[in-house]
């Protein structure tokens, strides 16, 4: 179990204990904070390099990561890999290599196969490895993030700050995930972080859409979706991820919506005090109907609002607190 | 513990324990009066005045400064925090500190800021109180107020108000509060 994030990688929420989880969470309401000033840059990593590599597409991720990096202040090399020599047949250890060379603190990246942030952070030992996104594995600041959400709806809703409550608004909630979890990292990453915290999580999705290790997560699976959606306090859809071919796994994208979608009929069973989430990009009109994802009760735009500030965070915890700094 | 004792980055309990006492909650208070009436008596127009507190040990000796400075003058003097925590010098020295809240809710631009802190020691905690400010504006001028002045400055820095000039040794430690300000020897880490 990690104790803390503080000077270490950053590739999986699997082994992250809640006080890590609460530092996270903690920090970035302080970067909330730094982000509503009129001048929204900290000199905290004045100096540092961090790359940011992202062999698979994405908006938000990558983004919300540079932002966050330029508002520490530190220097940002964005590989473009569609017009790099990755498109020449380079081996991601020399990819690496080369960037190594240039001198870089910290790499934060996504790539489309399970497991090569960990073997990158193999590759280059002395650099903080930030994991954006591995195959089906993990998105730890997805995970992250959203457990922010929660924790700042909440809190916001009881009138107290997301630092006075700690954990204290996880213990016993409601979660249910819903949807294509077996493509989902975001869906192993979201676990990991609502069980650590002491949320009770329960799992909807069609058998072909389970995972087959599902037995292994800490999860309960839900018989009867329309009943689940009257016991959650949260309600986390995920995307049906056609790229990975999760359209062969239901029988049509209509039928995956008449059964699982959350459509107005089922939005209409949910408390009226559940909190919708969408990692996005959403399919509008097949896991959600258009009209669910702009009711109030759905986060989804703070949701990506709160990217940079959880961002923030983590390379703050793992950047500024260097391991193996020489002091001169 | 209250979760705001959890946050603080010096070892306060610590010394409590072990601490021997300087000077008692009524010898706090009437230094905080007497840094409130200089305050006053610098500065012209009271109007003009900020009083932004250093997170998290300045917080208690701002409230009360200001409050003072009500008292005195009947205006009400704009209060905020600071936490410098992300402006710091020594972040790839020491462990990450804990950040704690910022709130500066008015523009500083023409504004005489009186910074507040409990104990001016290197001088560094201040250095990046400075850096910080400057995102908030220009203020005309920034004075430094601090509850205890124990030395070992490793910058050109110095207060303009102090409550106690305590000169110490680096194997000490001190704790001030409103409660009143102890001396103990760190335990050897």
């Amino acid at each position: 179990m990690i104790r803390t994030i503080r000077g270490k990688n950053l590739l999986s929420l699997e082994n992250v204990s809640r006080e890590a989880i609460v530092e996270v969470l903690d920090t970035a309401e302080s970067f909330v904070e730094v982000n509503r000033r009129s001048i929204k840059k900290v000199p905290a990593l004045k100096g540092r390099v961090v790359a940011s590599l992202f062999f698979e597409e994405s908006t938000r991720t990558r983004l919300s990561f540079e932002t966050a990096a330029k508002r520490l202040s530190a220097d940002v090399l964005s590989l473009a890999v569609a017009s790099s020599s990755v498109k020449k047949g380079e081996s991601l250890r020399d990819t690496i290599a080369t960037i190594d060379a240039l001198g870089i603190d910290a790499v934060v990246m996504r790539h489309q196969s399970s497991g090569a942030a960990l073997q990158v952070s193999r590759y280059v030992p002395h650099v903080h490895v930030i994991n954006a996104g591995d195959g089906l594995h993990q998105h730890p600041t997805q995970g992250l993030l959203d457990a922010f959400t929660v924790r700042q709806v909440l809190a916001e809703r009881n009138g107290t700050s997301g630092v006075e409550s700690g954990s204290e608004l996880f213990q016993g909630l409601r979660i249910l995930i819903v949807g294509d979890i077996r493509h989902s990292r975001v869906a192993r990453s979201d676990v990991a972080a609502y069980v650590t915290l002491g949320a009770e999580v329960r799992v909807a999705a069609p058998g072909t859409l389970l995972p087959v290790d599902i037995a292994h997560w800490p999860v309960t699976i839900v018989d009867d979706f329309e009943e689940a959606l009257e016991w959650a306090d949260v309600v986390g859809l995920l995307r049906l991820q056609r790229e990975r071919g999760s359209g062969s796994f239901v029988p049509s994208l209509g039928e995956f919506t008449r059964t699982f979608g959350l459509t107005v009929e089922r939005a209409r069973r949910l408390r009226p005090s559940a909190v919708i989430m969408h990692p996005g990009p959403m399919n509008r009109g097949v896991e959600i109907d258009s009209r669910v994802a702009d009711l109030p009760s759905a986060v989804i735009e703070r949701q990506v609002a709160n990217g940079v500030p959880i961002r923030m965070a983590v390379l703050y915890l793992t950047v500024a607190g260097s391991k193996e700094e020489v002091v001169l | 513990m209250s979760r705001n004792d959890e946050r603080r980055t010096r070892p306060r309990d610590l010394a409590y324990l072990s601490g021997h006492e300087l000077l008692s909650a009524d010898d706090v208070g009437r230094a905080l009066k007497r840094m409130a009436h200089e305050i006053v008596e610098r500065n012209h127009s009271v109007g003009d005045i900020s009083i932004i507190g250093l997170q998290t040990g300045g917080e208690p000796f701002a409230r009360r400064l200001a409050e003072l400075l009500g008292e005195i003058s009947g205006v009400t003097v704009p209060f905020g925090l600071l936490d410098v925590s992300f402006y710091r010098d020594d972040l790839s020295r020491n462990p990450v500190p804990r950040s704690a809240a910022t709130v500066i809710d008015h523009d500083l631009t023409d504004r005489t800021v009186v910074l507040v802190d409990d104990v001016l020691f290197t001088g560094r905690t201040i250095r990046a109180c400075l850096n910080a400010l400057s995102d908030w504006g220009r203020p005309r001028s920034v004075q430094l107020a601090v509850m205890v002045d124990r030395g070992h400055r490793e910058l050109p820095i110095r207060p303009d108000y102090v409550g106690k000039n305590l000169p110490t040794s680096l194997d000490e430690a001190i704790v001030a509060n409103l409660d009143g300000v102890w001396i103990s020897k760190k335990e050897p880490s």
